[in-house]
């Protein structure tokens, strides 16, 4: 797939311009392996129920895109994947959650293991009151994935430089993290996530604290990250998830409503309500 | 159809206008009730200022006086008539230690019961103007403990006897209480602490200039002393807070912020668990001489720990501060973002490893100033020490925890009780100032570290 999303500046993008986002963006060949498949997921918080009975099935090497009006359950649907709603007191999952064929709620899976697997983005730069470099290193040094400082210096050049942050922070790798401006910080978040090798990245509204231009950057890194991650991201942002995606899933009131490729659900919506959200009808 | 359209338009703004003019009014209103509010703030803080000024002020005003004593700066002839003493046993070849020791402690005996008293009259009476002044009150204008001073210059070195050496001897506290003026001087003969000759003979030494005030460093140095008030000090107290400081340092801090984080961060939620929460914070309100009470029963009749000791007075204390400190730990630990925890499990951290590399890093300072809270609490307790012995008068400075010993806080209150007033009133705010330097150099200490750690940060 040598096909590249081109992201333009999402301030130029409205409605009308959608098949003109779309048209860069081709649905992904039929047989692209599954990464996650989700079987009857229900989440609860106490009694309320966040999600729906949701299947779905996730491809690797693609960007997989959650839209649907706020508090339509896309994030938790998204933390279920590395069983970040754990952490949440009084939520319970259902349901049944496999990646690449292997259950993550099964009892003697350890999460701390899974979660090396599936990094995870947030909607609000977090990177840790530390250096860059210890920022970056930190996943691969609690993880055993790195033994000598050699070692270290190169997987954090390395994440680094995946994460087109290298060059801004070369010179001060040993300066806060904190110091950095909002999208270098997110990038550093991507940069620490991608240190540990994960399989899976999940993105949290990645970019919604970030100005256009930082989200250019951001986007068109998700793009070229997507060539060896599976990536889910979750997004408000109907343009972002046209530029970015291939798939694309759209959530109402903790349901599924429709899931497809990206180009069939914003130019065919099957369903009626993704139509209106679409349209701007409902959100 | 356009008339109309024109007097809606003026109709609105007219409506527009009165808009403004409400608003307008009402701001007025807000105003001027800002402004009423922020004077009351205000006054507030400048009352709490206020009294934090007259407090301090009084406290060093009345204080300060006790850190300067009265000296007699003459010199003794060391007779030897009067010391009259054999040389100083030297250990003999074929003589064992002991024995030795026991000769040396009997010379030293014999040295004690010399009349050290004739030499201080006779240095004081060269003096004084009229020389039928009686003994009794040359002695009353001068510490009774200057004869253990001669006699220790003497034990220090034998070969002083004969001599005649310069010496500066404390002044009695009722001499320094004449010369400072803390008692009334017009108050009639029956009613003062010193005889008239003794009052004329400190007038006229005063002076000459050998009386003179002098920084009383043996303030610091000294143990209380009840026949000689004026040369008391506060180094067994000062000991006995400082041990029971380390006590509490070594034993609350280290149980109080480990419970505060297991309660914050690993407890499950459950009747337990809920259970020490409650009582935890209960704790934090008892008064702290029932904490007495429970350190007399449990730590001295239980477990047969000393009375009076450093050690069972810190155990009582860290009993006290552990509420303190776990509280104080805890609600730091709480305000730790939860973007920060999501980024480390998120990253594949575990709880553990989340909690010691990104949650208590930052709560350092909080940590740091919830100890010294309950630390400087500690250091200030007096009540519960009374009950378990404390207060009781001791004239050795503790060299471990387990001896008896004192407290500054329970200093202040046995000085006050004092029956020379005069004398011990100023030095009862000398000693409140000595603890208050203490505190506060405890807490630029913590602040000095927890700036620190921020920078670090």
């Amino acid at each position: 797939m040598s096909r590249r999303a081109l992201a333009g500046p999402p301030q130029n993008t409205n409605r009308f311009a959608m098949h003109d986002v779309l048209s860069r963006t081709k649905p992904i060949s039929a047989d692209t392996r599954i990464r996650i498949t989700a079987r009857d997921v229900n989440v609860f918080y106490g009694a309320t129920q966040a999600i729906r009975t949701i299947s779905m099935d996730i491809p690797d090497c693609a960007v997989t895109a959650f839209i649907g009006p706020s508090g339509c359950g896309k994030s938790t649907f998204l933390r279920c994947f590395n069983r970040m709603n754990d952490t949440i007191e009084g939520a319970r999952v259902e349901g049944r959650i496999e990646i690449d064929g292997e259950d993550i709620y099964t009892p003697d899976l350890d999460v701390v293991e899974l979660r090396a697997r599936i990094g995870m983005v947030f909607q609000k730069p977090n990177p840790f009151p530390k250096s860059i470099f210890d920022n970056v290193a930190y996943g691969p040094r609690i993880h055993g994935l790195v033994r000598t400082r050699g070692e270290t210096e190169e997987v954090v050049e390395r994440s680094l430089q995946r994460a087109g942050l290298w060059k801004e922070v070369k010179d001060r790798l040993h300066e806060p993290g904190t110091g950095l401006s909002g999208g270098q910080q997110q990038r550093l978040c991507i940069a620490r996530a991608i240190a540990v090798g994960p399989e899976v990245i999940l993105m949290d509204e990645p970019c919604s604290a970030l100005d256009p231009i930082a989200t250019a950057v951001i986007e068109e890194l998700i793009d070229e990250l997507r060539t060896n991650y599976t990536i889910v991201l979750v997004t408000h942002s109907m343009q972002q998830a046209a530029r970015v995606s291939q798939k694309t899933a759209f959530f109402h009131l903790g349901k599924l409503i429709e899931y497809g490729d990206t180009e069939q659900v914003f130019t065919r919506p099957a369903e009626r309500q993704t139509e209106d959200y679409i349209s701007g009808k409902i959100g | 159809m356009a008339e109309i359209d024109k007097s809606g338009q003026s109709a609105m703004i007219d409506q527009a206008d009165e808009r403004r003019h409400i608003i307008r009014q009402g701001l007025g209103r807000r105003r001027r009730n800002e402004a009423i509010f922020r004077s009351l703030g205000l006054a507030a803080a400048l009352s709490a200022f206020g009294f934090v000024v007259v407090l301090f002020g009084n406290i060093v005003a009345s204080g300060l006086p006790a850190f300067w004593q009265v000296n007699i700066e003459t010199e003794v002839t060391f007779d030897p008539e009067v010391v009259n003493i054999e040389e100083r046993p030297v250990l003999q070849p074929g003589q064992s230690v002991a024995e030795y020791r026991r000769e040396d402690l009997a010379w030293q005996r014999r040295v004690s019961l010399a009349n050290w008293n004739a030499l201080i009259e006779a240095a004081i009476r060269q003096h004084a103007p009229d020389s039928d002044v009686d003994t009794r009150s040359i002695l009353s204008i001068v510490d009774p403990n200057a004869r253990f001073v001669l006699r220790d210059m003497v034990i220090e070195n034998p070969g002083i006897v004969g001599e005649t050496v310069p010496i500066r001897l404390l002044g009695s506290a009722n001499a320094d209480n004449w010369i400072k003026g803390t008692i009334d001087r017009s108050l009639p003969d029956h009613r003062q602490q010193l005889s008239p000759e003794a009052r004329a003979l400190a007038d006229a030494l005063h002076e000459e200039g050998v009386m003179r005030m002098r920084f009383a460093s043996h303030l610091f140095t000294n143990v209380d002393s009840r026949v000689a008030p004026a040369s008391a000090g506060l180094a067994g107290a000062f000991m006995g807070s400082l041990y029971m400081m380390l006590i509490v340092i070594v034993l609350a801090v280290p149980i109080g912020v480990a419970s505060a984080i297991y309660l914050e961060e690993f407890a499950p939620q459950n009747r337990l668990t809920d259970l020490i929460e409650v009582n935890i914070n209960n704790l934090a309100a008892v008064p702290s001489i029932v904490f007495g009470l429970l350190g007399a029963a449990v730590f001295i009749n239980v477990f047969g720990l000393p009375l009076s000791a450093p050690l069972a007075g810190g155990l009582v204390l860290t009993l006290m501060t552990l509420p303190t400190i776990i509280i104080a730990t805890r609600s730091s630990l709480r305000a730790v973002p939860p973007s920060l925890r999501q980024a480390a499990l998120g990253l594949g951290a575990s709880h553990t490893q989340m909690v010691f590399h990104h949650v208590l890093p930052v709560t350092y300072p909080g940590i740091l100033t919830a100890s010294i809270l309950g630390v400087a609490q500690a250091l200030g307790e007096t009540a519960p020490l009374l009950l378990i012995g404390m207060n009781a008068f001791v004239a050795n400075i503790p060299t471990s925890p387990l001896d008896q010993s004192t407290a500054l806080p329970v200093q202040i209150f046995l000085w006050q009780g004092n029956e020379n007033r005069n004398f011990f009133e100023p030095r009862t705010f000398a000693t409140i100032i000595v603890l208050l330097g203490l505190m506060l150099s405890l807490n630029a200490l913590a602040i000095y570290l927890r700036s620190r750690f921020e920078k670090r940060k």
